[in-house]
């Protein structure tokens, strides 16, 4: 009996997983005083950016491939969901001095 | 347009003239001529929204407004914090009088030619505001706080000169 329950529960389990990624990340990249950190950062598609900005200043997350163009508001947090693989080199469009990466594994996370 | 270019490199190569190099700024002046270099941006950024007909253009003229009086506004919250009066100086008398010389010559042209003419006093001044910032400005600074806050306006201001190089490449 005890054996049969556990089956469910794990029959359960695992179609919660296949239906969700419910290991999905969030990713913290702090931009402060035109500095982005960490200047870089590994993730998975599928996870989730979270670009805090402390700066008085608008700043972007702008994807030199073209991939993404986030726009930081002053003293805000944007976040965004990685779509596509890859190694993107990023920076700011306001001040293109920050620069910085990330690499987005293809595979989502399990 | 070279000529043009000349003019603002010498404008702020005064920051650094041998006229300071004699006298240590003080902090009060330091905060003045921090801000006057701000101002004056602000200034070139308006008449720019005005006159320019490049839409990269525009939306740069609009981020140095935004940016410079984020900046400005942080540099009075600081001295009100600091109590300490911004005093005007030889060298912010010289920026500002050199900046109004630069708006009434930029405001005799139009179109495409004010267009590359403000991008290109943009890139030199910017680059001018870095190196004094870089050599005079911060070193002389003696509150902490206020070292702080040049040295966060030295990475807007290189930000604002890449932004200035890639807008500039765009005009050709």
């Amino acid at each position: 009996m005890q054996r049969g329950r556990f089956g469910l529960i794990a029959g359960v389990l695992s179609l919660a997983a296949t239906a969700v990624p419910a290991h999905a990340a969030t990713i913290t990249i702090v931009m402060e005083n035109l500095v982005v950190s960490p200047a870089e950062a590994t993730a998975k598609v599928g996870d989730t950016i979270e670009w805090v900005n402390k700066d008085v200043f608008a700043h972007t997350a702008t994807a030199r491939n073209g991939d993404f163009d986030v726009m930081i508001p002053p003293k805000q947090t944007v976040t965004y969901v990685l779509k596509k693989a890859g190694t993107v080199d990023y920076y700011c469009r306001f001040h293109p001095n920050m620069k910085a990466m990330l690499k987005i594994d293809g595979k989502p996370s399990p | 347009m070279f000529a043009q270019v000349g003019a603002a490199i010498a404008a702020v190569m005064l920051l650094g003239g041998p006229a300071l190099a004699e006298s240590k700024l003080t902090d009060p002046q330091i905060a003045h001529i921090a801000y006057t270099a701000g101002n004056i941006d602000i200034a070139a950024a308006k008449q720019a929204l005005t006159k320019a007909s490049n839409k990269e253009v525009k939306a740069f003229a609009q981020d140095m407004v935004r940016d410079h009086e984020a900046v400005n506004k942080q540099a009075l919250d600081l001295v009100k914090k600091l109590n300490v009066t911004p005093e005007d100086n030889d060298t912010s008398k010289a920026l500002s009088k050199q900046a109004s010389e630069k708006l009434a010559e930029l405001g005799k042209l139009n179109g495409a030619a004010f267009d590359k003419a403000y991008v290109a006093n943009e890139v030199a001044y910017h680059k001018a505001v870095d190196s004094a910032l870089e050599t005079k400005l911060i070193p002389s600074a003696s509150n902490a706080e206020l070292k702080s806050l040049l040295q966060t306006g030295l990475k807007i201001f290189q930000g604002h000169e890449q932004h200035a190089e890639h807008v500039a490449a765009g005009l050709k």
